[in-house]
């Protein structure tokens, strides 16, 4: 990590050495916030969003841009579930095993993902079309139980129905 | 802004409403649910039948019944319509000209799910387009803030508070009323007020609902808090996993500052309140006051030993006002009818309301606001229908922190103490109802596992002991636990709720305790064969 530091550390408000635009949506959200250091977290989110997760040079010069030791931006970065230091498949399915979903059969959708995907709760396939996590609750337990689709809220979902959404990914693992 | 301007706002919102409103729920259950596709269809379906003068078409906060979703109500004319599809909506429009009956089932807003329901924090929920301040306005809305800022001290406020009986609706029911003095006794200066909107305890979406449907009741309850304890500058943390509630905030803080509501000079006075929104990233402990603040600095939320308590040192070291979603919600209308008024509801020492997160196999699934008293068995059996063919077993109230109540008391009356009496909590409002075939011992392993992720890691009893009881507790599942493995996780239970940190820690063992207070015969029909207290164990 120090060596890209030092290579890395030239002007940083100006475009990135790669030429990367992404690099340019993280200066507006960091100049939007004054570049404050308490901002941290609100940058992270940003940066997931345009990277798709954090990679090391994302957190260099999210530290930089903040005038943060990397150690505090990847402290940061590892305490909090939903920022991911590994890239994500193309699409992305969340099953929620909160305790209403629980109760309500939610294990065994995320059991029959596993079984076709071949993957646990937290990996991507192989060939990174699709990243399998769970969460805690997503609030829709009125609903339960709740998968997010791509972003998408479903509720009441049944194994069944959850195998066909990922089939219309072209999912067909396992 | 002053009196007579928001007056004429409001008067002039109510002037533009329609005759017939169509309150179509646009909150995130019934969104699953498609009702973007039903709000559309309506819209259509008033413009293809040429009443657009007199039908209008709005999308509303959640109604509630979000197991039954979408929901679609005319509430001038009593008529709720529940899993309304694209397809039924040109039958309700068209029903509404006397033509023919919709074709969606229509729901029974007599049954007691609605009729028990007491709404003072939801009053306005699944009634007004949060997305429009105006609907807030006209319905009421921040005129208390206007008569706080102009007609009360903000000592005057404080008393007011502390008189309503208000507890805290954030789990541990501490009095607002003190914790809102605590604050204002502060030497003048920088102050916060923060909004806890993490709700994390899995099961409950009460914070949600209130956020998505009805965001200006809690800005303005932050506003009148902010008068009161002296600070000039909030935050409202969300979870990220609420994306919708964010958004609604966002708009509903820039409608605000607009008016003049929110910013500098409020209702032309030197009272200044700015608000922005933190927004979480998946971290139950940050619901913790102290985690937070730190994750509020933008660090790692790590909780701290209290004292200092936040209301003396909190954010950036100023003195910092907690809240929850619930609690702030409940201000403007304590402020409106009284706190006479608001103590006259609920128990002697449990005031008010409490919104519940009815959820798990009862039948009818959804969000309650019901008077503090009211027993477990009315809201289990009347209001939420029982579970069909089934039987329940125990209440799961609290969430990783509380505990399950059996059946056999339901009789229990919904207020902090009984609650804390047989076991449980009051928590944040989660409920969730389980059946004959629901494994207690699994359910306690549940929620360990949950302890055991959510751990921060900074203090050993917790960090480790969360490991070991969820050890203990396969064990047992797997068959291959004795009785001296029992014993040794009872002490663990202790030792983890005696020396751990925070509440996290503190609380992880009591879904175990509970269940082993009232299922322990399940435990030990788990347990390997072999003498039990002489007798011999039978496996399960
Ligand atoms: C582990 C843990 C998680 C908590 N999560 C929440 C939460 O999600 N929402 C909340 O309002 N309070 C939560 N609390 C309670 C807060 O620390 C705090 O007491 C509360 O926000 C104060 O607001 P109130 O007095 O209005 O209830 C949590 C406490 C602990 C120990
Ligand atoms: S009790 Fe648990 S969550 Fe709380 S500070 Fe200690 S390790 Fe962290
Ligand atoms: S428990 Fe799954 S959405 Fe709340
Ligand atoms: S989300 Fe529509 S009624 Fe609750």
């Amino acid at each position: 990590m120090q060596s890209t530091t030092t290579k890395n550390s030239q002007k940083s408000t100006k475009e990135h050495p790669s030429g990367d635009k992404r690099f340019k949506a993280l200066d507006i959200t960091m100049k939007r916030n004054q570049y404050r250091q308490d901002a941290l977290i609100e940058v992270l989110h940003k940066a997931q969003e345009s990277f798709g997760y954090l990679e090391e040079d994302v957190l260099l010069y999210v530290a930089r841009g903040l005038k943060l030791p990397l150690s505090r931006v990847y402290g940061v970065a590892t305490f909090y579930h939903l920022f991911s230091l590994k890239p994500s498949g193309a699409h992305t399915c969340v099953v929620c095993l909160g305790t209403a979903c629980y109760v309500k059969g939610s294990g065994q959708v995320l059991e029959a993902l596993e079984q076709k995907t071949g993957i646990h709760q937290g990996e991507t396939t192989p060939d990174g079309q699709m990243s399998l996590m769970s969460a805690r609750c997503i609030g829709a337990c009125g609903i339960a139980p709740a998968v997010v689709f791509d972003g998408t809220v479903a509720g009441k979902v049944k194994p069944e129905e959850a195998l066909e959404k990922i089939k219309d990914w072209g999912i067909n693992q396992g | 802004m002053d009196i007579t301007e928001l007056q004429e706002i409001a008067e002039k919102e109510r002037a533009n409403q329609k005759e017939i409103r169509v309150h179509c729920c646009t909150s995130t259950g019934c969104r699953a649910a498609n009702s973007m596709g039903v709000k559309k269809n309506l819209e259509a379906a008033v413009k293809d039948h040429g009443m657009s003068d007199r039908v209008q078409v709005v999308g509303v906060g959640c109604m509630g019944f979000c197991g039954n979703g979408p929901l679609v109500e005319i509430d001038s004319k009593e008529k709720l319509y529940e899993q309304v599809t694209p397809n039924d909506a040109e039958s309700i429009i068209n029903s509404l000209n006397g033509g023919g009956i919709p074709t969606a089932p229509e729901g029974d807003l007599k049954h007691p799910f609605f009729a028990r329901q007491v709404r003072i924090v939801r009053e306005t929920s699944g009634k007004i387009d949060p997305e429009r301040i105006e609907e807030y306005i006209a319905a009421g809305g921040y005129q208390s803030l206007y008569k706080v800022i102009h007609d009360f001290t903000p000592q005057q406020v404080v008393e007011e508070i502390t008189k309503s009986g208000l507890r805290g609706r954030g789990g541990a029911g501490y009095p607002t009323g003190l914790k809102w003095a605590t604050v204002a006794k502060m030497p003048p200066g920088q102050k916060f007020v923060v909004c806890n909107g993490d709700e994390g305890d899995p099961g409950a979406f009460m914070d949600r609902s209130v956020l998505e449907s009805d965001p200006h009741r809690v800005l303005e309850g932050m506003a009148i808090a902010a008068y009161a304890v002296g600070a000039s500058e909030g935050f409202i943390y969300v979870r990220a996993e609420y994306p919708l509630a964010i958004e609604r905030l966002e708009i509903a803080i820039k409608q605000a500052k607009k008016l003049g509501i929110l910013g500098s000079q409020i209702f032309e006075s030197n009272f200044d309140f700015k608000v922005n929104i933190r927004i979480g990233a998946g971290a139950f402990v940050c619901g913790e006051e102290t985690a937070l603040i730190a994750s509020i600095e933008g660090g790692r939320g790590n909780p701290r030993p209290r004292p200092p308590y936040p209301a003396q040192h909190g954010i950036w070291g100023n003195p910092t006002l907690i809240n929850n979603v619930e609690s702030f919600a409940n201000i403007a209308a304590i402020i409106r009818e009284g706190a006479e008024w608001y103590a006259s509801i609920g128990t002697e020492k449990s005031k008010g309301t409490k919104i519940f997160a009815l959820t798990g196999k009862v039948k009818n699934n959804g969000l309650i606001e019901v008077p503090m008293g009211i027993t477990l068995r009315e809201i289990v059996e009347e209001m939420g229908g029982g579970i069909p063919g089934g039987q329940v077993k125990a209440v799961q109230t609290g969430g990783p922190s509380g505990g399950c109540i059996p059946a056999s008391l339901l009789d229990t009356s919904v207020d902090y103490e009984s609650l804390a009496k047989v076991g449980s909590m009051m928590g944040s409002g989660g409920m969730v109802v389980m059946d004959q075939d629901t494994s207690m011992v699994e359910v306690s392993r549940f929620y360990m596992e949950f302890c055991r992720g959510e751990t921060c890691g900074k203090c050993i009893p917790c960090r480790a002991g969360t490991v070991q009881m969820y050890q203990a507790l396969t064990k047992i599942i797997n068959g291959e636990a004795t009785e001296a493995d029992l014993v040794k996780l009872e002490e663990l239970c202790e030792m983890v709720k005696f020396t751990s940190l925070c509440g996290l820690g503190q609380s992880a063992p009591n879904p175990v305790l509970s269940t082993l207070r009232y299922f322990r015969e399940e435990y030990l029909a788990l347990l390997k064969q072999g003498v039990l207290n002489g007798k011999v164990a039978v496996h399960g």
